[in-house]
């Protein structure tokens, strides 16, 4: 009996364990940062303060933070999906770029629609457009057995040339003013989406409700849509039929094929499952923000999108609260760059972030090997 | 027209874009060989491109920006290996955070240390062998000649030299035999006394120094100038070539080659036909998929490829 309580009290410890390592990672990585800061000749605990001051210590920069954070909820879900299903979907940026140019391009050619069927058009393109382009990696991988890793990334510069190419022929005319003065567009950027197929800022929302929120602030309903995606990833996985396959062939794809598990199938709905999430960004970058196309929109939040997976542990949670905290170190780190005038460039962050993802799976095996050790020893 | 296009000239840009596929392919040869996968090869490339120029900018000499350019590599490497190998975690994991990682620091750097994203080179290595004779003063077939074998970066030859040695030492000496036998059974290799962790270390670091050289070669000899992802999925496009290449050094140098032909007769073609750059520049990407799916049937990876050694407890 004694025993048995024992027994209780260290798996717990195991659990708890485990459960933290992205903690430590997190902690391991700021320390790391703050030797960077050193050598640069500045405070590192002032440059912190700053940061997460700037980040969570008003209304304002909780707006900013959760703005960021909202693609980030979106991409670290496409990565997570897929790697549940075995499968390193690292074309996120490129499903993001097609995505959303699917997302403008609907927004400001329909323009005659109400609302009611041009807002849930827009968001079903955006989703369409990251799906389709990631069926190509996803049937490349369960009809002939290429690697998706290499074809993703090549899909994602593919990408990026074509919806360039699209952008210029979508091209905005120029305004008046432009006109007037003479200069052409240097980035190109297609016409605005209609105003029926932009989503509200919360901020519109709060204030007739009379609470006070800054009106400049970014955050609008698409992080309420990507909170949603969240729940929606969770009870496909969990709680679906569909999902328990996806997870057995990520988890043992022989067995599954015993089973009677369809593998190219689930591969398949994998990947355009995982594409529609990151083609969803265009919810917060094109319909509630920009109201644009622009490339630079979109530059690395696939990619952040695989730091955001790997510290949330592929949980659909641990993504929304990995991608916060990245929100936090984005627009923290952003705002120590502009206070200290250029100083502290703003690409410590994505140092700082690559880092966290070095140490999460460094420490995650150092436990896994310290609990099967203790465990050998009971 | 089919003359203007194929002269002399457009085989030594081939050569010229096969160069750093190969070095990094070649990356790719010796690690996979031993069982390591390094998607890490792109960001090693663009850390050693930064490398490269930040050290010729300091020194003023081209020659030791080529040298850090492979200690960075190494560097890299070290790291990729001790995740890997040591913490057996996550082989691509891993490579992908090495990418992140020289994204972000590569340019973190170029503002810390010459406050701009574009660094241009301030001297480049040599161009060794004969100068290119002026119209009329040769034979057009002895001109073909200088610019096809004898006009070019020292580093083109390196990489020549590179690719027999790496095929003589995979193929002809005991420590590729070792390397391969890591690669494809480890717990036999083990057993029979060959220490699969230092191969594995060595081979991985020898892949950080080819793609720091590499790296190098884009930078300073290419582009003359560092700027933010110039390496531009060309790590990934040596790991198609070597793909292409069963593994091996000269199939890797012959996959570059194709790639440099595709690349080269695409730019050409631009100014003949009006295609679009955008489509132009979607070429090498488009072709690596194809070449992926080339090889498919026909590759044959090494057995223990991707799969973290562990040494069997009793």
């Amino acid at each position: 009996m004694n025993n048995k309580k024992h027994g209780n009290a260290t798996q717990l410890s195991y659990y708890i364990l485990e459960k933290i390592t992205p903690i430590i990672a997190i902690l391991g990585a700021l320390f790391l940062g703050s030797i960077v800061i050193l050598l640069m000749g500045e405070d590192p605990i002032n440059v912190y303060r700053m940061m997460f001051g700037f980040a969570i210590g008003n209304r304002d920069g909780w707006g900013n933070v959760l703005f960021r954070a909202t693609p980030l909820i979106f991409t670290g879900l496409t990565v997570a999906f897929a790697f549940r299903c075995g499968l390193f979907n690292i074309g996120g940026e490129g499903q993001v770029y097609v995505g959303a140019f699917f997302a403008a391009y609907i927004g400001f050619s329909l323009t005659n629609l109400p609302a009611i069927i041009l807002l849930p058009l827009t968001i079903i393109a955006a989703a369409i457009g990251g799906a389709f382009w990631a069926s190509i990696p996803g049937i490349l991988r369960a009809k002939t057995g290429v690697h998706e890793v290499i074809v993703t990334i090549m899909m994602n510069w593919i990408a990026a040339s074509f919806t360039f190419y699209l952008a210029l022929v979508y091209k905005a005319q120029p305004t008046e003013e432009m006109k007037a003065a003479g200069v052409q567009q240097m980035i190109p950027h297609t016409e605005e989406i209609a105003e029926a197929a932009r989503l509200p800022r919360v901020a519109t929302i709060l204030s007739s409700l009379n609470i006070s929120f800054p009106s400049h602030n970014p955050l609008n309903m698409s992080f309420f849509i990507a909170i949603a995606a969240a729940f929606v990833v969770y009870y496909i996985l969990w709680k679906t039929s569909l999902g328990y396959e996806i997870r057995a062939v990520g988890h043992n794809p022989m067995a599954s094929e015993y089973a009677g598990i369809n593998i190219a199938k689930n591969i398949i709905i994998a990947m355009m499952i995982s594409g529609a999430l990151a083609g969803l960004v265009a919810t917060n970058e094109v319909m509630g923000y920009s109201f644009r196309w622009r490339q630079e929109l979109f530059t690395n939040m696939g990619f952040n999108g695989i730091a955001v997976a790997l510290l949330g542990k592929n949980h659909p949670l641990g993504v929304v609260l990995a991608a916060i905290l990245f929100g936090i170190l984005s627009y923290g780190g952003a705002l120590v760059n502009i206070f200290t005038a250029g100083k502290i460039p703003r690409e410590l962050i994505i140092v700082i972030q690559a880092v966290i993802v070095i140490l999460v799976v460094v420490a995650d095996e150092i436990v896994k090997r310290f609990i099967i050790k203790r465990k050998i020893q009971l | 027209m089919i003359a203007s296009i194929l002269n002399a000239d457009f085989i030594a840009s081939v050569i010229r874009i096969a160069v750093p596929l190969t070095l990094a392919g070649l990356g790719g040869v010796f690690s996979e060989k031993s069982g390591v996968i390094n998607i890490g090869l792109e960001g090693m490339m663009l850390t050693g491109a930064f490398a490269a120029v930040a050290a010729t900018n300091f020194t003023g000499n081209p020659w030791l920006g080529v040298v850090f350019a492979i200690i960075i590599g190494i560097s890299l490497g070290l790291i990729h290996a001790i995740v890997t190998v040591s913490f057996r975690a996550n082989q691509i994991v891993s490579g992908v955070a090495i990418n992140l990682f020289a994204g972000g620091i590569t340019v973190f750097l170029s503002w810390l240390w010459f406050q701009e994203s574009q660094i241009m080179v301030r001297r480049s290595l040599p161009i060794w062998g004969v100068d290119v004779p002026k119209a009329g003063e040769a034979l057009p077939l002895i001109r073909s000649m200088i610019v096809v074998f004898a006009h070019h970066s020292p580093l083109v030859y390196l990489t020549l030299i590179i690719v027999l040695i790496s095929h003589v030492i995979i193929f002809k000496t005991p420590f590729g035999l070792r390397l391969r036998a890591v690669g494809e059974y480890p717990h036999a290799a083990d057993t029979l006394g060959v220490n699969v962790i230092n191969m594995r270390y060595l081979a991985v670091i020898i892949s950080g120094a080819l793609a720091g050289l590499a790296g190098s070669f884009l930078s300073i000899e290419q582009a003359h100038f560092f700027v933010r992802d110039m390496s531009g999925g060309r790590g990934f496009i040596a790991l198609a070539a070597m793909i292409f290449g069963k593994w091996t050094p000269f199939g890797t140098v012959g996959a570059a080659l194709i790639f440099g032909i595709g690349e080269a007769l695409a730019i050409r073609l631009q100014g003949i036909f009006t295609i679009p750059v955008q489509f132009i520049n979607m070429v090498p990407y488009l072709l690596a998929i194809f070449v992926l799916v080339g090889a498919i049937g026909r590759s044959n990876a090494p057995a223990a490829d991707g799969v973290p050694y562990e040494k069997e407890t009793i």
